[in-house]
């Protein structure tokens, strides 16, 4: 759920939320009645779905509309119109070879944050049931601190760990015998720079994993690891069969909630990069943010991001429907 | 038992141990030297070979990184920000997260279901035509375009929080209340609501460091005189250089407010986000 909003995840509404027919009508109703008709209800959710259908609802409509347009530096300071252009900006999008690198790299690099986040996480949560109190302690700790560091003060201090001349990673990497990365540059190339930020990534988004999946842990009933063993279950066995399958419906949550978020990851590569990303570390939504701000093609840059949500869309599926499952909601 | 497996027993405890302690180290590195390099000497954070432990402890670098640029108009901008979204986010958010949550009525499940999506779609997508909508309404680089802003994603957050809060106190309270005699109202506000309060703290401390954190509208909305505390901490990196040190001081002062606050409200939050998970 989202208690993990923390990180910069977030938003986007489907705009069917907007049009609900009863609320205006339902806000003149009068006061809480015990039971009886839809009044109240409505009337409690009419500022929220008010406030959701300004600064969500018609955003999201704009976001669509605009791809659809030429919008550029003249259209935004009026002296132009936008005027409509069909599927051009979409298909300028597609047709562009740089566009597909920029999505393979996404895919890549947000496929290797959450296989890394998940197996870290999944390994520390086990790692956790068989460690002394103290020790558990401070590894919580430890945890806690990374999770809530914001995200733009953890990126600053990977910045510095991964600094090619004063940076600490480097001169612990030269004290093994027969290394000197001293004045090495870990951003003069796509890959080694997203490796750095895969790991930023990794760091930032394990704790929630581990705290998520010790809980659940908590709740697999000894008897049947125990009655597991009895019957001749190694450890592999024992977590492969009965810890795991209990343990699926938070796997899932938080494997989908990981990909959402690590395709939306934005101000790592950002304040890594000064603001200014290189054409190798490029992910879609700095790609995104590039052809609107930088380019000052707006419409392109919508139609970037609109194309990244709907490369989403089979995933967010995924995860609504677990969360109905179990958040349900009588 | 014998002493053997006794034996055999506390020596893969001991070496679990170590591999914890390795988890612990690597973990929490980053945190360390961040604090260690804000406490050092500024000519000892670029020493080409630097000392893992405390040498000599300085404030040196805290004074430097407040002379920098204005650190209070910042911070005051981002708490003015953040605060009237947790409480414009919390009110509006109540009322709805009772009305999801206590409410049989048609097209709930499309309310609940429009919420989750709300909060699923990455914040860069709709910087666009956010951008526009407050360039066209005259509130771009003001604090109230902020806060319509982080509306966006505060207000499905608190939602759906609150709503989980409330599903996990029995209905049954109200309805004996109801009995004796209360109304709706007061039945929500003698039994539901005293025992909502903690929730709704965790729920507003959340909010508010989500909030406090947010970087990207913060970046574009709002022009250099009006930067709030997030991209304060860019400052520190000029054409001429990064001042890594002063920078390191800098990330303490915004980082360790944040991570207490967290520390205050992380168990009540994920203990009420796995609660749900097991339960169903």
């Amino acid at each position: 759920m989202s208690a993990a909003d923390t990180t910069t995840p977030t938003k986007v509404p489907p705009p069917r939320q907007a049009p609900p027919g009863p609320p205006a009508a339902a806000s003149s109703a009068p006061g809480p009645k015990r039971s009886g008709g839809a009044a109240v209800p409505w009337a409690l959710l009419a500022p929220c779905l008010l406030v959701l259908a300004v600064v969500l609802g018609y955003p999201l409509v704009r976001l669509v509309t605009l791809s659809f347009q030429k919008f550029g530096q003249s259209q935004l300071w009026g002296f132009q119109p936008a005027e409509s252009v069909g599927f051009d900006n979409f298909a300028k999008v597609l047709g562009d070879g740089e566009f597909w690198t920029v999505v393979v790299r996404t895919v890549v690099f947000a496929a290797a944050c959450v296989v890394f986040t998940m197996v870290i996480g999944m390994l520390i949560a086990l790692l956790l049931q068989r460690v002394s109190g103290w020790v558990k302690t401070l590894i919580n700790i430890a945890l806690v601190a990374s999770w809530g560091m914001p995200i733009i003060v953890a990126t600053t201090v990977f910045k510095w760990l991964f600094d090619s001349d004063y940076g600490i990673f480097n001169a612990l990497l030269s004290k093994l015998p027969g290394v000197d990365m001293i004045g090495h540059n870990w951003f003069a190339s796509g890959p080694e720079g997203l490796a750095v930020i895969t790991l930023l990534v990794v760091w930032g988004a394990v704790p929630f994993v581990v705290i998520t999946l010790s809980a659940g842990l908590t709740q697999v009933p000894k008897e049947l690891e125990e009655a597991a063993r009895l019957d001749g279950a190694g450890a592999w066995g024992v977590y492969r069969y009965v810890t795991l399958p209990i343990l699926k419906p938070i796997v899932v949550m938080l494997t989908t909630l990981s990909v959402i978020w690590d395709m939306g990851v934005f101000p790592q590569v950002f304040v890594m990069r000064n603001g200014h990303p290189e054409a190798e570390f490029q992910l879609l939504t700095t790609y995104s943010y590039d052809r609107a701000f930088v380019v000052n093609d707006y419409a392109q840059g919508s139609a970037i991001a609109l194309l990244t949500v709907l490369l989403l869309l089979g995933v967010i599926g995924v995860y609504m429907r677990q969360m109905l499952k179990i958040g349900e909601v009588e | 038992m014998s002493t053997a497996t006794a034996r055999g027993r506390r020596g893969s405890r001991l070496g679990w141990n170590l591999l914890g302690l390795l988890v612990f180290v690597t973990a929490g590195f980053p945190v360390y030297w961040m604090l260690n390099t804000a406490f050092k000497p500024a000519e000892d954070a670029i020493d080409p070979d630097p000392s893992l432990l405390p040498t000599s402890v300085t404030l040196s670098n805290f004074s430097r990184a407040l002379d920098i640029a204005d650190f209070w108009g910042p911070v005051g901008r981002s708490l003015v920000v953040s605060l009237t979204v947790v409480v414009i986010g919390i009110v509006v958010g109540m009322l709805a997260a009772l009305a999801i949550s206590r409410f049989a009525f048609r097209g709930r499940k499309v309310v609940i279901v429009g919420i989750l999506a709300v909060q699923m779609v990455p914040l860069v997508a709709m910087i666009i035509p956010v951008f526009l909508l407050l360039n066209d309404l005259g509130q771009y680089d003001r604090l109230t375009g902020l806060v319509i802003t982080y509306l966006t994603f505060i207000l499905p957050f608190t939602v759906w929080t609150l709503r989980g809060f409330i599903v996990n106190i029995p209905r049954e309270l109200e309805e004996a209340a109801m009995v004796d005699g209360c109304s709706r109202t007061t039945a929500f506000l003698r039994v539901v609501f005293p025992l909502l309060a903690p929730g709704m703290v965790a729920t507003s401390v959340y909010a508010f460091i989500q909030a406090w954190n947010e970087y990207l509208y913060a970046l574009m909305l709002m022009s250099q005189q009006n930067q709030t505390a997030t991209v304060w901490l860019g400052n520190f990196t000029t054409k001429h250089g990064t001042e890594y040190a002063p920078m390191m001081a800098g990330s303490t002062m915004m980082a360790v407010p944040i991570v207490v606050l967290f520390l205050l409200v992380q168990r009540k939050m994920a203990a009420g986000l796995t609660a749900g998970a097991v339960k169903g």
